[in-house]
């Protein structure tokens, strides 16, 4: 029985509680008409219900993780346990495929060993299932039970109810930070165990980056592990190849938008920008690899440079380049309308002409906001993956030369954790370092950047 | 749109503008040759900053078109297919069968036994010469067994089946390849059996390894199992979150803690949400790699402050008057935001919510660190069994050598972005609809 199906049970028992209980509240109406009960019927069928599913609920995720640790827990209890190899890997191997086999996901066994163990695994499925089954009812009819006697004319369901409505709004808003604590918490995990591993000080300041995924893991080469080429590669494609292309694009086209642009145009053109921002990044990855390096590429040969690469830094930036654009773009426009009409209006009372406003009051006045705009977008770029998996290499370049190939901690990531490695090896786990190097500093940059828009907002409200 | 100086002075000086011509003489001892020159300086300044800002517009529109039109010429040609004309006479054949046995699920191996794969090795070879016929796919057969099974009156008379050449054939007949191929492709071609058809097949097919058989259904129902999760997910926590903190959250420093995550989440770069459900969910589920179930989890995890964020903003939206109005009459508070202030803002957060779902549908890489990157040559038939998802498949595409999957790859582009397009058109219709400006 699939957690699915209990999943419909409950919901069925759920049901039958809500009507139930309406039933029973309808009942004190009828029996004294002249006296009101203090809660509408509904919320009496809601208290029975919420009795009934929360618990049931509860139960049913503990038990989607337990059933299946159950069922393996019942067969190696059943005499043919004894039969199988004593080789975990095998082992294992055995016990997956029989599984399968009785639940009706693949036709047969690959191992003849594994044979043995359908009947078994069917046995302790059956088992599971009862007992899941037994247990759900139960839960549905103590919590039924419990509230059930609880119904009276003058019960306040309403109240209760909604506290409870109350509690579940809470736990939808606590998913937020659990997720976050989530994230911290892993991140953290694997990166401790890396550094067990490699020390930090090679990590952070080593200038060779060649993990070797198929060497031995008990000894790991610290020196292959220096991170220094990758940070320089994310800096120089992310946030200064990347912001030579959209910062000056994004600025002044907010600014043509909302300074110059006639109405009919900017209805036009807005939304055009907000394609650019809505498509994904895989597409601008595909592009930059197969139209724009190659165009940057001929380009660069046909000045004369010899040893230009297809997968130059310089393509993986403009495009990244281009997508933030909008964003940039957005920001800017948002800082500027935020500047008070009044200092525009002196500026051309005193014969200002239009650039000079924009470029001598508004820029100067809007410069906290865009700046934070800059770093936001710089911790977009810097965080972004597909198009420099796509576009840019995948080997570790100090250098300076943006028709070099270059990678970036997010290339990193993928292509360790894309491999073979085992979990255990250093280079996977050098992942989850570069991860959580790349999730402080995108941290802290939307911290600051935050914080200077919230004081730029003030200063002006 | 001219930018002469007297259009300038226009815009921000209004009566002034007037004098500019006319009056110089009157004013002649304040306008000095210098001031002259300076203010020629200065409106050519003027004008040259307004051309950067055009020059800044024009060229992200254009990035935009050529990036638009480049997937869409490419992608025109993912659609077709090189095709070989073969009519099979089946009477002379000598295949058996009837409306029952061809409809029948084991129709396909009742066929192979009866020599479908030679019978139709023979008529393309006698249709197309060995040369050509080494060019037919080898399981072009599979083809012509789903036809019979689609349509078995067919077996009492000849059909011209149109099979997909090889990837090495159909290449030549793009001008590609090696030049026996190209020369073969030119002689089938004028013989008019070989040619581009549209290949209708491409929507309702999965992966495979040549560019001739690949399709983007399993992709597509991948992408649209796991949307499914994180819709079932995100929707409820997002908006059920956003109204608590909008609504009834204590100004204390839980709510503070609450605030920051979500802002926080909202800024994370999404390969870190895929560190997540690779240390998390797949240490949890470790059967479920590449299961729609894991991805749609990483994804919901995802876009739930972005529903959040845009769910709070409608609410706020909603004057407070309406829930004065509500306590007045006696309603408790959370009748108040569930009776009145829900209904009222739900049109705000679907459009968000649309929004986030079509940046989930676009995202690519937390999806391959947990492993929805399989070859997966099957469309996935539940939330738990494996699959892929359009842009990781057009991630994988994108990385064969094959010449013939580029234009594969700007075909899935192509619906990929006409889905994205879809849901943002209905978030703008939804948002032009029932946006109220109270």
């Amino acid at each position: 029985m699939s957690p699915i199906a209990l999943l419909l049970i409950a919901i069925g028992l759920g049901l039958a509680g809500w009507l139930a209980g309406r039933a029973k509240a309808w009942s004190f109406q009828k029996a004294e008409p002249n006296v009101r009960i203090a809660a509408r019927p509904v919320y009496h069928a809601w208290y029975v219900a919420a009795w009934i599913l929360m618990p049931l609920l509860g139960f049913l995720i503990a038990w989607s993780f337990l059933s299946s640790q159950l069922i393996t827990y019942f067969v190696l209890q059943s005499p043919a346990a004894d039969s199988l190899p004593a080789f975990e890997f095998e082992r294992a191997a055995w016990l997956d495929e029989a599984r399968n086999v009785a639940l009706g996901n693949a036709p047969g066994v690959f191992n003849a060993g594994a044979e043995a163990f359908i009947e078994p695994f069917e046995a302790a499925i059956l088992r599971v299932n009862i007992i899941g089954i037994v247990i759900t009812l139960l839960i549905a009819f103590a919590g039924a039970a419990y509230a059930f006697v609880r119904l009276s004319p003058d019960f306040r369901a309403r109240r209760k109810v909604e506290q409870k409505v109350m509690w579940i709004l809470i736990a939808a808003s606590l998913v937020a930070i659990l997720t976050t604590f989530g994230i911290f918490a892993s991140l953290v995990f694997e990166t401790v165990r890396f550094f067990n591993m490699v020390s930090p000080v090679d990590f952070l300041f080593g200038t060779f980056w060649g993990p070797d995924p198929m060497s031995s893991a008990d000894s790991p080469d610290g020196s292959r592990y220096g991170a220094i080429p990758l940070f320089w590669g994310t800096i120089f494609i992310g946030a200064i190849i990347a912001m030579i292309v959209a910062i000056p694009l994004g600025l002044m086209s907010a600014v043509y938008l909302t300074q110059y642009a006639d109405p009919t145009l900017r209805r036009w053109v807005k939304p055009a920008l907000e394609i650019l921002a809505g498509v994904p990044t895989v597409v601008y990855g595909y592009f930059a690899a197969l139209t724009v390096a190659p165009m940057i590429r001929d380009a660069a040969v046909a000045i004369g440079l010899e040893n230009a690469s297809t997968e130059s830094a310089l393509a993986a930036g403009v495009v990244m380049g281009v997508m933030i654009i909008p964003f940039v773009s957005s920001m800017a426009d948002d800082s500027i309308a935020a500047v008070p009409g009044s200092m525009r209006d002196g500026s051309y009372a005193m014969g200002a002409t239009k650039s000079e406003t924009i470029t001598k009051v508004l820029f100067p006045a809007a410069l906290p906001g865009i700046v934070a705009g800059v770093m936001l977008a710089v911790s977009r770029a810097i965080g972004e993956t597909m198009i420099v998996v796509m576009a840019a290499s995948t080997a570790a370049n100090l250098s300076a030369n943006p028709l070099e190939r270059m990678t970036t901690v997010t290339v990193q990531i993928v292509k360790m954790l894309t491999g073979e490695g085992s979990f255990d090896h250093p280079a996977t786990l050098s992942a989850f370092a570069l991860g959580f190097v790349l999730f402080l500093v995108t941290l802290a940059l939307n911290f600051v950047a935050l914080r200077v828009v919230k004081r730029f907002r003030e200063a002006y409200e | 749109m001219s930018s002469t100086p007297a259009t300038i002075h226009d815009a921000h000086g209004g009566p002034a503008a007037d004098a500019g011509t006319s009056v110089i003489g009157s004013f002649g001892h304040t306008r000095t040759p210098e001031f002259e020159k300076r203010l020629q300086k200065r409106y050519r300044k003027e004008r040259n900053f307004k051309r950067m800002g055009q020059g800044a517009i024009l060229f992200s529109v254009a990035v935009l078109i050529f990036l638009l039109g480049n997937m869409l010429i490419n992608g025109v040609g993912g659609f077709q297919r090189a095709e070989l004309a073969v009519p099979i006479d089946f009477p002379e054949s000598g295949l058996v069968g009837d409306e029952t046995s061809l409809t029948a699920s084991s129709a396909v191996q009742v066929l192979e036994l009866q020599g479908l794969p030679e019978i139709v090795q023979f008529y393309a070879e006698e249709a197309l010469g060995e040369e050509g016929a080494a060019q037919l796919s080898r399981d072009a057969w599979r083809d012509v067994a789903a036809a019979l099974q689609g349509d078995p009156s067919l077996i009492e008379r000849t059909h011209t089946f149109n099979l997909a050449a090889s990837s090495d054939l159909a290449s030549g007949l793009s001008g590609e390849g090696s030049a026996e191929m190209q020369a073969l492709a030119q002689r089938l071609e004028e013989r008019g059996v070989l040619s581009e058809k549209f290949d209708g097949g491409f929507l309702s097919r999965s992966d495979a390894t040549s560019p001739q058989q690949v399709g983007i259904w399993g992709a597509l129902k991948g992408s649209i199992l796991t949307m499914i999760i994180t819709l079932a997910l995100a929707f409820p926590v997002g908006v059920l979150s956003a109204l608590y903190l909008e609504e009834y959250a204590p100004r204390n420093r839980w709510t503070d803690l609450i605030e920051v995550s979500i802002n926080n989440l909202a800024a994370v770069p999404s390969i870190i949400f895929g560190l997540l459900g690779l240390a998390v969910f797949l240490t949890i589920f470790p059967n479920f790699r590449s299961a729609p179930l894991i991805g749609g989890l990483t994804l919901a995890l995802m876009t739930m402050p972005v529903i959040v964020i845009s769910g709070r903003n409608a609410i706020k939206a909603v004057p407070p008057s309406i829930r004065d109005g509500a306590l007045a009459v006696g309603a408790s508070p959370l009748q108040v935001v569930f009776h009145h202030v829900l209904p009222l803002a739900l049109p705000g957060m679907l459009t968000g919510t649309i929004i986030g779902m079509a940046r989930a549908l676009g995202e690519t890489a937390p999806l391959l660190l947990i492993g929805m990157r399989a070859f997966v040559a099957t469309p996935p038939d539940g939330f738990t069994s494996p699959a892929t998802v359009l842009p990781v498949q057009i991630f994988l595409w994108s990385d064969e050598i094959d010449r013939g999957f580029v234009e594969r790859t700007s075909a899935a582009i192509v619906i990929l972005l006409l889905f994205l397009l879809l849901m943002n058109s209905f978030a703008i219709y939804l948002r032009n609809k029932f946006e109220k400006t109270w």
